[in-house]
């Protein structure tokens, strides 16, 4: 590993949003009131899947304070979706015209004064409906003869997906022991704390002006021109604070439609903020997945050959639930080598609010079946579950065959510390478990089903007089740092300070195109092109500088800490600020300008750098109550280099309780396609008293595709905490859940079952 | 509905307001006295993004009416301060970074301080900020953020 020595790289820095957050000014876009602004809200289906026979929108729209009532035959019928590339999958109208497929589809939209007015005419909404009859079940959604929702996708399969290398059938024929399972994972809402909202501003000059709360302001720009028959260039899509995002608020949501059709009528601000009910039940959510899977392994714990096959409740429309299908597949075998593997995943339209992308994409899920089943083989072998890690553990320079390159990877030391610190525990008392879980995540997605022109992260920077530098990144900041990340990495690249940093973003107007906060990808994708455009900067200053200096030509020149100096004898130097004033007055009087760009070539089907690391939960079970108390977390984590301690810290702290809530505590029960938990009462997250010890161990590595040396931190750490904590119980108790989340009852019910046999 | 006169003083500026009797403070302060530091994450009283200092007490100011208050002392995150000054708790979260969206930020805010405010022991303070969901950072930043100001870690640092 190189030694790299930095200046703001790896230096706990204060969040640079953070004076307006602690002191209330930071304005989301739930906070924007504009002159005459009128307040939106929005008609759902109450039935799970029917017909729109009529709409009668007059006694609403004789209410007073009514301005406008709009239905689907208002808008231009237009399907969309985030797949650009594949036209069958853009399969959602947002505003439905004929048909109903979900509890919470929007039918009709109303604009009034203010938003008991609208609500009261909501009420005044006519909708005849022929109710039908619905399919909920994935497993029962995919049986011939099963209610259809779209005409064009029979027995309701939505996307397949196939993913496969080495000899499978040779390989269970030379294992030793082989296993099959099922496994259930549960949905989870993303509960911004935020709800998705959006205040959208049509002039007659015919631009579009939409504040929202989101994680890619170009998606949504993109996709509203699209809907709504405009330029691309005359929606503006302004997004300063996101009040959390965790893969909920990059498709086009029925806020900005909504508000945006409503002020295109008008010609009038109009706000829309979904209430917490509606962000519950009719926006997206986790993919409940049904998977099979059947391992077959050496006695000596070595893997030889993995199927997995997986049928995903998809809900009413696509949304990125195809991305989930696909990733869900690959990190089934990850973070080891498996020399053969079949994965066959079928996303099944379902009567319930459309699944999609949450914080994990599809892994969490697979990683909790991975890596329960791993430890129910390892124990089975009588093989400790550490060391069966470790033997199958991916390493630095492994290939999966036919779909990525692993570059750093530090896996291994991960298993040290992890196995370190479960023997610092000494023998356990009774009803307590240590359950262990290794994973691994992607630094940003390779795949282009959006189908942009553009390069997917731009960045663009101008030092100014004073060398104040003006950075313009496309990157959206929802609270995971990226906006101080990118500072950081521009200020050490530049070698200045970081308050010489001014950042602009979230302004579709004013910023470069970069396709947003998903899938783990700002920090390696956003940050590369922030590093270039710097790198070219400095390259304008150093010209300057060294003919100012004329050092003996074999010298080279480097900016650290806005000390221009020669790298070889660092007191021989010049000021940044004072050769940036001259520079620019040789240029004429032009700032010095850059450009960065990234896009990944050639890096397999997944992403050009993937993080690593292991988690252990120690917990307590209940025997009499079922009840688990998560006593402490331990991870140790792989992100390469850390850019800010402080950043990871929290990503990867919140990730645990994300995580360990869908383990063990938050689920949406449906009847019928109906949720039966819409509000923070009955849908149990985590709060302060229930969230464990956590101790974070860095495992630094260098990774060569990363801006100096960095990759995702704080995603994936979704993705074990599910499995650690089942196999905790596992540990203490000798039962095994299959089926997430981990209640009380599941733990009593098999703990009986256990005691009877 | 007929209005009704109501005397608020908020971060100790006296105002005397003309409400619908339905509203609720949350409402009036964001509404009525763009006080938008103030948020709401929910309308069943769970989230307590909309914790405020009611006479020195937290209170999550969704579940009361604004007429049921008549004559409070109100304090909003917006008057925690003066000026460009901070409080130690508000310093402590900067460095601790006990925040990532933000949004839930003051209300964690408001509730840490009037529990600091009443002397607490650590082992309390996570009761003291039980109220208060944050879906970000997973609690413990925070809890270290309060920590320091209960341990007297901050005592000369507010500015």
């Amino acid at each position: 590993m190189k030694k790299h020595t930095y200046t703001v790289i790896n230096t706990p820095i204060h969040n640079i949003d953070g004076i307006a957050k602690i002191t209330g000014r930071a304005e989301y876009t739930f906070d924007i009131t504009l002159p005459r602004m009128l307040h939106g809200k929005i008609l759902r289906s109450p039935y799970p899947h029917g017909e729109i026979i009529h709409i009668d929108t007059s006694k609403a729209e004789r209410l007073k304070g009514v301005k406008a009532v709009l239905t689907g035959k208002d808008t231009l019928g237009r399907k969309q979706g985030i797949w650009r590339r594949f036209k069958e999958l853009c399969d959602e109208e947002i505003l439905a015209r004929d048909k109903v497929r979900y509890i919470g589809e929007p039918v009709a939209t109303v604009a009034a004064v203010d938003e008991d007015t609208a609500e009261e005419a909501l009420d005044l909404i006519e909708v005849e409906y022929n109710a039908l009859p619905g399919a909920f079940e994935p497993l029962e959604a995919i049986k011939e003869g099963a209610p259809q929702l779209h005409e064009h996708a029979e027995r309701n399969i939505n996307v397949t997906r196939h993913i496969e290398w080495g000899d499978v059938d040779e390989g269970f024929k030379k294992a030793d022991y082989v296993r099959e399972d099922w496994f259930r994972c549960s949905s989870q809402a993303h509960v911004c704390m935020e709800t998705h909202c959006a205040v959208a501003d049509y002039t007659p000059e015919g631009k579009l002006t939409v504040y929202t709360s989101t994680q890619s302001h170009y998606y949504i720009k993109v996709l509203l021109a699209e809907i709504l028959g405009l330029r691309e260039n005359d929606v503006r899509v302004i997004s300063r604070y996101t009040g959390g995002g965790f893969g909920s608020k990059f498709e086009l949501d029925s806020a900005q439609f909504c508000c945006s059709i409503l002020s295109m009528k008008l010609c009038q601000p109009v706000k829309i903020v979904l209430t917490r009910e509606e962000e519950f039940s009719a926006t997206k959510r986790r993919t409940p997945m049904f998977y099979y899977i059947r391992s077959g392994v050496k006695k000596d714990g070595a893997f030889l050959a993995k199927e997995a096959r997986v049928f995903t409740e998809g809900g009413a429309y696509t949304a990125m639930g195809a991305t989930a299908l696909y990733l869900t597949g690959f990190f089934q075998s990850f973070p080891y080598v498996w020399p053969s593997y079949r994965y066959d995943g079928y996303r099944v339209y379902t009567n319930t609010a459309p699944t999609s992308a949450m914080r994990g994409f599809g892994a969490p899920q697979a990683t909790f079946c991975a890596e329960t089943q791993i430890d129910l083989i390892a124990d089975e072998l009588g093989i400790d579950p550490i060391d069966i890690r470790r033997k199958n553990a991916m390493y630095p320079g492994y290939e999966v065959p036919g779909q990525a390159t692993i570059q750093s990877c530090g896996l291994g030391q991960c298993l040290d510390k992890i196995d370190d610190w479960i023997k610092s525990r000494g023998k356990l008392p009774p009803n307590r478990g240590i359950g262990v879980s290794a994973y691994g995540f992607m630094s940003g997605g390779i795949f282009n089903w959006f189908d942009t022109p553009y390069a997917f992260s731009s960045a663009v920077l101008q030092i100014n007089i004073d060398g104040k530098v003006d950075l313009f990144v496309g990157s959206q900041d929802m609270g995971q740092g990226s906006n101080t990340t990118m500072a950081m990495i521009c200020a050490e690249e530049l070698g200045v300070k970081v308050e010489d940093i001014r950042l602009h973003m979230g302004d579709t107007e004013t910023c470069p195109v970069d396709l947003g906060a998903w899938g783990s990808r700002e920090t390696l994708m956003q940050g590369n092109a922030v590093k270039m455009a710097a790198s070219k900067a400095k390259q304008q200053i150093l010209e300057f500088a060294t003919a100012k200096l004329a050092p003996n030509i074999v010298y080279d020149l480097d900016i650290k800490d806005g000390w221009i100096h020669l790298i070889a004898r660092p007191e021989r130097g010049l000021s940044f600020y004072d050769v940036v004033k001259e520079a620019i007055r040789g240029k004429d009087g032009q700032p010095i300008i850059a450009r960065g760009h990234y896009t990944p070539h050639r890096k397999g089907m997944i992403s050009p750098a993937y993080s690593f690391g292991v988690q252990a939960i120690e917990a307590d079970v209940n025997p009499d109550t079922g009840k688990i108390t998560l006593k402490n977390c331990v991870t140790a984590h792989d992100c390469g280099q850390v850019i800010n301690p402080l950043g990871v810290e929290g990503q990867l702290e919140g990730a645990i309780a994300m995580a360990a809530g869908y383990g063990f505590t938050e689920d949406l029960p449906m009847d019928e396609g109906k949720i039966l938990n819409p509000n923070l009462v009955d849908y149990m997250l985590l709060r302060a008293t229930e969230m464990p010890e956590t101790k974070v161990m860095e495992v630094e590595t260098y990774e060569p595709e990363g801006p100096f040396g960095a990759k995702e931190a704080g995603e994936g750490l979704t993705n074990p905490t599910a499995g650690a904590l089942g196999n905790a119980v596992f540990h203490a108790t000798g039962i095994s859940i299959k089926n997430l989340p981990i209640t009380p009852e599941k733990v009593l019910n098999a703990l009986k079952e256990k005691k009877n046999k | 509905m007929k209005k009704k006169l109501v005397h608020l003083t908020v971060n100790e500026e006296y105002h005397e307001l003309y409400i619908s009797p339905r509203k609720l403070l949350v409402e009036i302060l964001r509404d009525e006295l763009d006080l938008t530091g103030t948020k709401r994450g929910c309308s069943t009283g769970s989230c307590g993004a909309c914790t405020i200092l009611l006479d020195g007490a937290a209170v999550k100011s969704c579940s009361v009416l604004a007429v049921q208050v008549d004559g409070a002392k109100v304090t909003t995150v917006e008057g925690l301060a003066d000026g460009a000054g901070l409080t130690p708790l508000q310093l402590s979260f900067l460095d601790h970074g006990a925040f990532q969206c933000g949004f839930c930020t003051s209300g964690m805010l408001m509730s840490a301080t009037a529990f600091l405010n009443e002397d607490p022991v650590s082992e309390d303070i996570k009761k003291g900020i039980q109220g208060n969901i944050c879906r970000c950072t997973g609690y413990n930043s925070i809890l270290r953020a309060i920590r320091a100001v209960a341990e007297g870690k901050y005592e000369d640092e507010g500015r």
